[in-house]
């Protein structure tokens, strides 16, 4: 089923979405869709029958900084029964990076649309459990949008206060070393 | 009583912490936490040229290395739109299936050893040893080849290469018919396994779940069968299924699938000569051999190029699904037409696998647990990355 066949079956089951394919190099046709009505669509890809995309491969999100529509989230889906593949995509700006979340349809996305808002800070609207997978729970900036650094120094970071201070660490290195050395 | 199985622990595979809420031995809610790997791959590939992504990439699944760098390197080659020779291919096929051989191997002496059967382990490392043996013979490293490489394979196969795999898939069959002996039929392991950790057909497509765990589900979906690649679909192998979903299927369905790995690397080896072509011809992208670059300046010229700006890759994106020991994967590469990659997304099995795990031991025993994540064949490198 190649990209025009889709998209005219797709908008055949949500008329009003904004649909455009593009071509692709490999065995996935792709579409553009808006973020409007992306639970129609998403709940149209999955259960229409000529559709049927059941299965969720990956769920990402490409940053295009500084170019505006700054954010495309990506969808890769593979349907069992047809056994094609598509991919979807949904253009996002980078002042106004939100939209519904998949993962009623798919459950399968639910960690992977928390981990597109702990790397690039896309909120994705009505999600079960917004909070970071890979980053720890404090970090602070969303590591990999293109305007974060790739390497960051900084002081080490510890929950608890330190005992002592760094001249008194210092001087109880010393003591140790002095004492062994006897 | 709340109890945390930590991110240091024998049994967890790796880094994964579990929060478990217990009521005596039965698990009412479990949280599992990971991050504790992750060491920003995709970040740092977009900052090397492209044959310099593929160490990155392979370190993500550590035990199935040679599928991640084969996965990459095919879609690159998709953005590339180069064809790539024919015995290249086969090689390809022979080294997967052989990393696959070896992933099993691992998984299965870890998964024996936390249930309980602790010999297991060393027989299957005793195999694995073998195999990390031809690793070090084609590239000198035993974990990590970095052997496949865009455009083909960074050099031709050494002597001895077809004696050392022959030797090896004499040797494996009645070693899979030794590790059947001790498991398959054994009692307690049949107790420990059987009815645990079911994963019904719908949820393992809903969880995203692709790969040995739907197959012991009974969803007939194997990559190398619904989209082949690299000539799968010249190559006579069965694809194992099974139905009850538990923890005892997906050991089955691991075993049957070593055996089909056995067959297919059979005919790879027939169909691959001692030596010949081993990249294509490309200048811009198959740096010359060495002998050559010593003595022509051309060679120089096309050795120099590569390694100090490497090649271009036209703009777009591609993603080539590979069917790898624990599923689906592949890498969601795009490029903005320079010599770095714009993005390098992994599609890791593991860490949908390891999604799928909260629902999975809710309800069951804390010793089931260990079954359960031992059989789901989490790597957390690849959940991580």
């Amino acid at each position: 089923m190649d990209a025009a066949a889709l998209v005219a079956s797709l908008q055949q089951a949500v008329p009003e979405a904004a649909l455009e394919t593009v071509p692709s190099v490999d065995l996935h046709p792709t579409i553009y869709a808006s973020r409007d009505h992306l639970p129609a669509v998403a709940r149209a890809l999955r259960d229409a029958a000529d559709l049927k995309f059941a299965f969720l491969a990956e769920l990402t999100v490409a940053d295009y900084w500084p170019r505006e529509p700054r954010f495309e989230v990506v969808y890769i889906m593979v349907s069992l029964v047809h056994r094609t593949r598509l991919r979807m995509k949904v253009r996002l700006s980078g002042a106004d990076a939100h939209l519904a979340t998949v993962s009623g349809i798919w459950p399968a996305a639910n960690w992977l649309e928390r981990e597109v808002w702990d790397l690039f800070g896309i909120v994705f609207d009505g999600h079960p459990d917004p909070r970071r997978l890979l980053m720890p729970e404090d970090w602070e900036g969303f590591p990999l949008r293109k305007d974060s650094p790739v390497q960051i120094r900084r002081p080490p970071h510890t929950t608890e206060p330190l005992q002592v201070t760094a001249e008194e660490f210092r001087q109880n290195l010393e003591r140790d070393r002095l004492s062994r050395h006897e | 009583m709340t109890v945390n199985m930590g991110p240091q622990h024998p049994s967890t595979h790796g880094v994964l912490r579990l929060v478990l809420e217990l009521d005596g031995e039965t698990v009412h809610s479990a949280a599992p936490t990971i991050g504790y790997l992750h060491t920003g791959i995709e970040k740092t590939a977009e900052q090397k040229k492209w044959q310099q992504v593929i160490p990155l990439v392979e370190r993500m699944d550590y035990l199935s290395a040679q599928s991640n760098s084969m996965a990459f390197c095919m879609s690159v080659e998709r953005l590339l739109g180069v064809e790539i020779p024919e015995r290249v291919k086969n090689i390809r096929i022979l080294l997967a299936e052989l990393q696959r051989i070896n992933s099993h191997l691992v998984w299965l002496g870890t998964h024996g050893m936390e249930v309980g059967a602790v010999s297991v382990m060393l027989y299957c490392f005793r195999e694995r040893e073998l195999l990390l043996n031809i690793n070090e013979m084609i590239a000198g490293f035993r974990l990590f080849p970095s052997y496949i490489r865009v455009g083909g394979l960074r050099e031709d196969l050494p002597r001895g290469f077809h004696d050392a795999v022959r030797a090896f898939l004499e040797r494996m069959p009645g070693k899979v018919d030794e590790y059947e002996d001790l498991l398959t039929k054994n009692e307690i392991y049949l107790k420990r396994t059987q009815g645990v950790g079911v994963v019904s057909k719908d949820d393992a497509v809903a969880w995203g779940l692709l790969g040995p765990i739907a197959r012991a589900a009974g969803v007939d979906y194997d990559v190398r069968k619904v989209f082949p690649y690299l000539g799968y679909e010249t190559y006579d192998f069965s694809v194992p299924t099974q139905s009850q979903g538990d923890v005892y299927s997906r050991y089955k369905i691991r075993v049957a699938e070593m055996r089909e790995s056995m067959k297919i690397c059979r005919q790879a080896l027939e169909r691959i000569t001692p030596r010949g072509v081993y990249a294509i011809a490309d200048p811009k992208i198959t740096p010359p051999p060495k002998d050559r670059v010593y003595t022509e300046m051309e060679a120089l010229i096309q050795h120099f190029l590569i390694y100090s700006q490497g090649f271009t890759v036209p703009a777009g994106e591609a993603y080539v699904p590979v069917e790898g020991p624990r599923g689906e994967q592949g890498f969601y590469v795009i490029s903005d037409g320079t010599n770095r990659p714009w993005r390098v997304k992994s599609r890791a099995p593991s860490l949908l696998a390891c999604q799928a795990l909260e629902k999975l031991i809710v309800g069951g025993l804390i010793a089931d647990v260990i079954a359960v994540i031992g059989s789901i064949d989490v790597v957390m490198g690849d959940v991580d990355r």
